[in-house]
């Protein structure tokens, strides 16, 4: 279809949804050929008040399958999703084990109130892992249905520990009450194959297809760390298969290293009370006002049924946050050519695309019709999942591409080769400005011409990184371990090197320029996991709005925010309906910025669902206690300390001569007003240099502030009085590493 | 000369808070704005004067995540 110019009339998309490419044929082969390594049976079971009260833990080297407790002290310190995910791996490792090793696990849970139906945005699950990037736990929030299913079929969390022999298949049949794992010689292997095929192997008839959820990865989770899992749910009306990401940190590389291919769960026919809530009448309640509201008001405001939040590409370019180049820049002048008008017409508009039932906000849209120009599905006609914002940003702007087709090619192998998305924009911008500095060169590259722009190259090297062949397998390492790469072979000023590649503890950047935001350089880097947004996005606040004036105002945001955020992984909810939608009458609350009203509907929605009543204060102890457990975690694990929350000097500052003079004018006028040093008679490197000394010292003060508000020492440790504070006292372990480290 | 969000902005006769976003390029559309401590709603931004020497604050709503 022809493609609008800027300004230009949206055009409506004209693209049949129902017609792709199909891949069902071998199926019959490919279920002959498996062998049933271990079949056991349980009793299905429906949560009461959200909690059925057991999880599932599968060992894979030995077949053994348990079903654990749910105690209540679980439930009291960690809630459940990522709270359960850091339970079950703080009890399954120790400090020495490291991604590869059996002990490590992959744990799925979807918290006490997902999978109601009542509200938008309330089905998602948390996956945690010991990360191959990091080192320390990661946790990734997705959507599609297997969390919820897996609930439905009675368990409230799935460990996976231990490595399979051979290929796997883990099937949950929540109908029957069966779990059994089975070998899987002759499987596709990348998702949107796997997933479509499972899903017709496993549902008894096409009317059982939405009941089925697979789990699995692709090609390149084989040869990289930064491999990524797919949670795929049955589009009825486009009649395929859908994928949601759990992206960050490399799981789908665990996933692989277990050996397992696939994990699927079949549930019950998902029902509106399937959680048993203490309060039905207050969830429906609930919701009806939140669907009223998205009807009414989200045609004028961020407009996230039309573009889901591709809707913010243009306005990031706007604001000079939108990462180009790899994050030296904050706009393009070709933005308009992936900004959200290309996506709403681009995107099939005459269906529904929730990632769970009941999300009225829709925002999962999808690209029909593509047909590839590359790789092992070239000539294929596909549904590309989005794209979403971080998608085109760090596929696009990111490593300088703007056409939307290559981009929406560049998504779909990510997706179905089981590549984080942003991981490989970010590590896919560091090569290129590798590239362009001389760092890199066909040679090392091994003919690649990755400079900016070159969508050709960049899906080349992401072939390879599926193929387990060149280059592409140097930068499936990572951003971290190419930099450790690069200055060990000589290849350029290791200075230069560390401040251009944007990760911090190991784990890429996600696609926001941080570098005129001193709390949202906090926000990034003064995570628990790694740079990733889903903690603390206060750029607006911070440097538009001018509302954090002092350290004490930006440590205040970065205390609230986090803690408000863990709150959505540990219960399954999205966060987009909390404030991509906004009441009308918003504006004449006390704190708009936290959507109040949108915050009282979470409270209700928690109380409906487990009958437990909470207030906000409460709501963020909860929080505090999984999020200050999760830092203790990181310092069991040898990091977790104030070294390890420095970030690289690009999202802090300007590296080079380009990067400072692009925006000359706001840094010698920084250096007058707020430095106090005539930039006159200055060189551009003194400058520099200056601008450096000032904005990481400024960096250092806001770590003592974040700490101090946060309850713990200078060196980042949670104190004694604030474990005390939140009940974690009562674990051994946990006091002993604080107490081991000063805290 | 007025100040938006903190910052000197411009003064011209007839201007409006929908030629203060056009200025500074606000974009975003969940915003809620203030002249001098006085709410303007959004259907009321084509139509309302900005005077000169006036504190506008242009709150974007966006943040946490």
């Amino acid at each position: 279809m022809t493609l609008p110019e800027a300004g230009s009339a949206i055009p409506q998309c004209t693209v049949d949804f129902t017609q792709r490419t199909e891949y069902h044929q071998g199926l019959d082969a490919i279920k002959a050929a498996h062998k049933v390594l271990k079949e056991v049976s349980f009793i299905p079971s429906r949560p009461e008040k959200g909690y059925n009260g057991r999880s599932l833990h599968v060992d894979l080297s030995s077949l053994e399958v348990q079903e654990k407790p749910v105690t209540q002290q679980m439930k009291d310190l960690f809630i459940g999703g990522r709270g359960f995910g850091l339970w079950h791996l703080w009890n399954a490792v120790t400090p020495a084990t490291r991604w590869n090793d059996p002990e490590n696990e992959i744990i799925i849970s979807p918290g006490p109130v997902a999978g109601i139906t009542q509200y938008p945005g309330s089905g998602k699950s948390l996956v945690v892992s010991i990360s191959p990037q990091t080192d320390i736990p990661i946790d990734s929030n997705v959507g599609g249905y297997f969390g919820p299913l897996l609930k439905f079929s009675g368990f409230d969390a799935l460990e996976l520990q231990g490595k399979a022999g051979q290929d796997v298949i883990l099937f949950i049949d929540g109908q029957n009450g069966i779990i059994r794992v089975e070998a899987a010689p002759l499987e596709p292997v990348d998702s949107h194959v796997l997933a479509e095929i499972l899903t017709r192997m496993y549902a008894v008839d096409e009317a059982d297809r939405p009941n089925i959820s697979v789990v699995c990865t692709g090609a390149a989770a084989d040869h990289s760390l930064i491999g990524m899992l797919n949670f795929s749910w049955w589009d009825k009306r486009r009649g395929c298969v859908r994928l949601k990401q759990a992206g960050r940190g490399g799981i789908g590389t665990v996933f692989r290293d277990k050996r397992i291919r696939a994990l699927v769960c079949r549930g019950p026919v998902v029902k509106a009370d399937l959680n048993h809530p203490a309060d039905f009448e207050t969830l429906a309640r609930t919701g009806i006002k939140l669907h009223k509201e998205i009807r009414t008001l989200d045609g004028s405001q961020c407009k996230m049924r039309r573009n889901g939040t591709a809707h913010i590409v243009e306005i990031m370019d706007a604001y000079d946050l939108l990462p180009t180049h790899n994050f030296q820049f904050g706009s393009h002048p070709d933005t308009h050519r992936i900004a959200s008008d290309v996506w709403e017409a681009r995107c099939s508009q005459a269906t529904v695309d929730g990632c769970w039932y009941g999300c009225s906000l829709a925002c999962a849209k999808g690209a029909d019709g593509v047909v590839l120009r590359t790789g092992p599905y070239r000539g294929h006609t596909v549904t590309v999942d989005g794209p979403e914002y971080e998608n085109a940003a760090g596929l696009g702007s990111n490593a300088g591409i703007f056409d939307p087709e290559w981009l929406l090619e560049l998504n779909f192998y990510c997706d179905t080769y089981g590549i984080c998305t942003i991981t490989y924009g970010t590590l896919a911008a560091f090569v290129m400005e590798c590239f362009q500095r001389g760092i890199l060169n066909l040679e090392r590259t091994g003919g690649l011409e990755l400079v900016w722009g070159n969508a050709e190259a960049d899906l080349e090297m992401m072939h390879q990184m599926a193929r387990g062949e060149g280059f592409g397998v140097i930068a499936g390492q990572g951003v971290k371990k190419m930099k450790e790469l690069f200055i060990a072979n000589g290849w350029g000023d290791p200075k230069l090197i560390q401040d251009i590649g944007m990760e911090c503890k190991g784990l890429e950047y996600s696609q926001y320029l941080s570098k005129e935001s001193l709390a949202q350089q906090g926000g990034y880097a003064l995570t628990n996991k790694g740079p990733q947004h889903d903690e603390a996005w206060v750029i607006f606040m911070d440097m538009v709005n001018k509302q954090l004036p002092t350290f004490e105002d930006k440590a205040e945001a970065l205390y609230y925010f986090p803690l408000f955020r863990t709150w959505f992984g540990l219960n399954g909810f999205c966060k987009l309906p909390w404030n991509d939608i906004a009441p009308a009458d918003n504006a004449s609350t006390a704190e708009p910025a936290k959507i109040p009203e949108h915050v009282q509907n979470y409270l209700d929605l928690f109380s409906a669902t487990t009958g437990i009543k909470i207030d906000k204060e409460t709501m963020l102890v909860q929080s505090a206690r999984v999020y200050n457990f999760q830092r203790v975690f990181n310092i069991r694990m040898g990091k977790g300390l104030r070294a390890n929350d420095v970030p690289p000097y690009r999202s802090v500052g300007p590296v080079t001569r380009e990067e400072y003079e692009s925006r000359a004018e706001r840094y010698d006028k920084q250096m007058v007003e707020d430095i106090g040093v005539d930039p006159a008679g200055k060189s551009l490197d003194e400058k520099i240099a200056i601008t450096r000394t000032y904005r990481m010292d400024r960096y250092s003060k806001l770590c003592d502030a974040v700490y101090a508000r946060r309850g713990w020492t200078a060196d980042g440790v949670p104190t004694m009085a604030r474990l005390r504070e939140l009940g974690l006292d009562v674990l051994p372990e946990v006091v002993a590493i604080v107490r081991a480290h000063g805290g | 000369m007025i100040q938006v969000n903190g910052d000197p902005l411009a003064w011209t006769p007839g201007l409006t808070v929908r030629g203060v976003l056009k200025a500074k390029n606000y974009l975003f559309p969940l915003l809620i704005i203030s002249i001098d401590g006085a709410r303007v709603e959004p259907p009321a931004y084509d139509t309302t004067a900005v005077p000169d020497g006036a504190v506008v604050q242009v709150i974007h709503l966006l943040s946490g995540g």
